[in-house]
């Protein structure tokens, strides 16, 4: 299987070797999430450098398991390997730009950022345990909205994804009935709902089921124009799902270069943060350092004021200065910068 | 005389010439077709070989009843069951069949008997254009078109009037979302119309007009030549088409996964989302990343791979055994 899959990839990363001509070509794989950003980086990136960087947007575990197998220059993976993964397979890791996750709501008649919800609530939506919008736990969390008698539909992600590895883990870490009942990972078992396939999957069924709520990545959101909810966080504060806001998250979150950048920043402390974000983040073979400087020169590139508002033109929210220092100097300390 | 005996001689090499050379082209020939067909045998071999090998693990973790017959599927406990996609592949099936015979047949008669000269093309060549839509296709169709019609309008309705009567109640539970059994059912059933009544055309195409015209001579009416002179002469031409279908909508992926609402769960009623073992892999086999994850995953093919194979070889036994009654 592994075999099959790494001889396909290298077969892709042969062709587009033979299609760019050039020996300047970074050759990239993983996860869906940041595609768009990281193709609109590239074509900027080539068109003022003439360096090419082909990426292929297979999914986190592809992009995992092609750098383990060293079939391309970097990795892109939506939830970040553990430390002690790192270290076994001689890899480096940073995160590269933040996301946030929103809940995509379809009620007639409640507008965006319109209605409340908190961690407890939405975790028990999804387990079922409350089945109508005029639940007294949602009631009290928005005392002024008027909310239907109708049956919550909760829609999740059917196919592996690092979306759900987020949204399982904001789930199982603020409510202990969620990680006892179903735990987090990027396939789990939902007890209630129904499933989409990707992020455009459960865009559409919430846009086309009423009375439906769905977690989505917030550009998917946006660009279906789908109504979503506000979400109290930690510090009890209710705050709106913004690239501000999750950006904020990032600078909360515990980033340590020994541990290679290894953290979660959902229900961070800080007083603005979105409580559903996280970093997606790059890998590359520890020994390839002439390959590797080449990879970091583009991504520091990529930390620029102008990719900065590459990224936010499509939502992305770039990292905090402070952690992308940290991050420049992890590539020092490495060699590969 | 000479030049003539000259020329038989000739002849009779080159014809001796060329026999040896048409030889060689059959024998050669022959050869080729059979490479051709054993190279099927052994595409199929290879596969049962590697979908065993690839699934050990979870053959000696759950072994096999277990396995079959458990509901869970849980990726973060390792504790994997192919009870759902088994019995959802089945039941969709099943109902894409219920939708799909009677339609497929009356397509078949009207375009062979009822319908006039002009008509017949022009719905034959319909058909066979359903054929040729991308099955990516009917799952946008379904859940863009079909699922809002089915949530809003049929499904209560069909609640409130036959969810009423006994048996229909526990058929029409639930709340009608539209991404249930019942869509996923019809949208399948629209896309096996076009092999099963093709094949059901053709083979009712092969009816003897003598019989028919005989039959018109001795004053039966058109219903009674249908009934009791074309279905019987061309009933295993329509049963094999029936098989073809069969083998489709068993196998069938991206449409189901658009409207089946992709939940690990038994459905009890037409209202319920549930999964089928193709979509399970087309939504989990890209992100398994444990080894019992992808090894459960090969079994759930392996299994449906049996399934497949015995449930066809059960219908050419049936297809078989008539035959030769007949005969």
């Amino acid at each position: 299987m592994n075999i099959m899959k790494s001889f396909l990839v290298t077969l892709m990363v042969f062709l587009s070797f033979v299609t760019a001509k050039a020996s300047d070509t970074l050759n990239g794989a993983g996860a869906t999430f940041p595609y768009p950003l990281y193709s609109s980086w590239a074509y900027h990136y080539e068109k003022e450098k003439g360096i090419k960087v082909n990426y292929q947007s297979i999914g986190s575990g592809g992009g995992v398991r092609q750098i383990f197998n060293r079939t391309v220059d970097f990795g892109a993976s939506d939830d970040a390997l553990t430390p002690e993964n790192i270290e076994k397979n001689r890899l480096l890791q940073w995160p590269q730009v933040i996301g946030g996750i929103v809940l995509a709501v379809n009620i007639p008649g409640i507008r965006s950022e319109q209605l409340v919800l908190d961690a407890s609530t939405v975790c028990k939506i999804y387990l079922g345990d409350i089945k109508f919008w005029d639940d007294e736990r949602i009631k009290a969390l928005n005392k002024s909205v008027s909310l239907p008698k109708k049956e919550i539909i909760p829609v999740y992600r059917s196919d592996g994804s690092g979306t759900t590895a987020v949204f399982t883990h904001y789930l199982a870490e603020a409510c202990s009935d969620f990680k006892q009942k179903v735990g987090e990972g990027k396939s789990v078992s939902w007890p209630a709902g129904i499933g989409g396939k990707g992020n455009e999957g459960v865009a559409n069924y919430v846009k086309r089921t009423e009375y439906s709520v769905g977690y989505v990545e917030f550009a998917y959101a946006k660009q279906n124009k789908l109504n979503y909810t506000l979400l109290k966080n930690p510090a009890g504060n209710i705050v709106k799902p913004s690239l501000k806001s999750f950006s904020e998250a990032a600078k909360y979150g515990d980033y340590n270069p020994e541990k290679h950048f290894y953290t979660w920043i959902t229900n961070t402390k800080g007083k603005n943060t979105w409580p559903v974000a996280a970093a997606t983040n790059i890998l590359v073979a520890k020994e390839k350092q002439d390959v590797n400087k080449k990879v970091t020169k583009f991504f520091d590139w990529a930390f620029s004021s102008k990719a900065d508002k590459l990224a936010e033109n499509l939502i992305y929210a770039p990292l905090p200065e402070t952690l992308k220092n940290k991050v420049r100097e992890y590539w020092r300390k490495n060699g590969i910068y | 005389m000479a030049s003539i005996d000259q020329d038989s001689k000739d002849n009779t090499n080159i014809t001796g010439a060329n026999l040896k050379g048409s030889r060689f082209i059959d024998s050669f020939f022959h050869f080729l077709t059979a490479i051709a067909s054993f190279s099927i045998i052994l595409i199929i071999m290879g596969i049962i070989a590697v979908l065993l090998k690839e699934s050990f693990l979870a053959i000696s973790k759950f072994g096999f009843f277990k396995f079959v017959f458990s509901t869970k599927w849980d990726p973060v406990r390792e504790v994997f069951g192919a009870g759902v996609p088994l019995y959802g592949t089945l039941l969709t099936t099943l109902l894409a069949l219920i939708f799909a015979i009677p339609i497929s047949l009356g397509v078949a008669i009207f375009v062979t008997e009822i319908a006039p000269e002009k008509i017949r093309g022009f719905v034959g060549g319909a058909i066979e254009l359903l054929a040729a839509i991308p099955s990516i296709i009917y799952g946008m169709w379904g859940v863009f078109t079909l699922a809002p019609i089915m949530a809003k309008y049929i499904e209560p309705f069909l609640k409130d009037t036959l969810g009423n009567l006994p048996v229909f109640n526990t058929l029409f539970r639930g709340t009608p979302i539209g991404l249930d059994l019942f869509t996923a059912g019809i949208v399948l059933g629209i896309m096996i119309i076009p092999f099963a009544a093709s094949i059901a055309r053709d083979s009712i195409n092969l009816t003897p007009k003598i019989l028919k015209e005989s039959a018109y001579a001795m004053g039966t009416t058109h219903w009674e030549v249908i009934k009791d002179i074309i279905l019987p002469h061309s009933k295993f031409g329509i049963f094999s088409g029936i098989v073809i279908s069969l083998g489709r909508a068993l196998g069938e992926t991206m449409a189901v996964a658009f409207v089946l609402g992709n939940k690990n769960k038994i459905a009890t009623s037409l209202f319920d989302a549930t999964t089928t073992v193709t979509v399970k892999l087309a939504n989990e086999f890209t992100e398994a990343d444990k080894d019992i994850y992808l090894s459960s995953l090969f079994y759930l093919v392996l299994l449906l791979f049996i399934m497949s194979f015995v449930i066809l070889a059960f219908s050419k036994f049936l297809l078989m055994k008539y035959k030769k009654e007949r005969v």
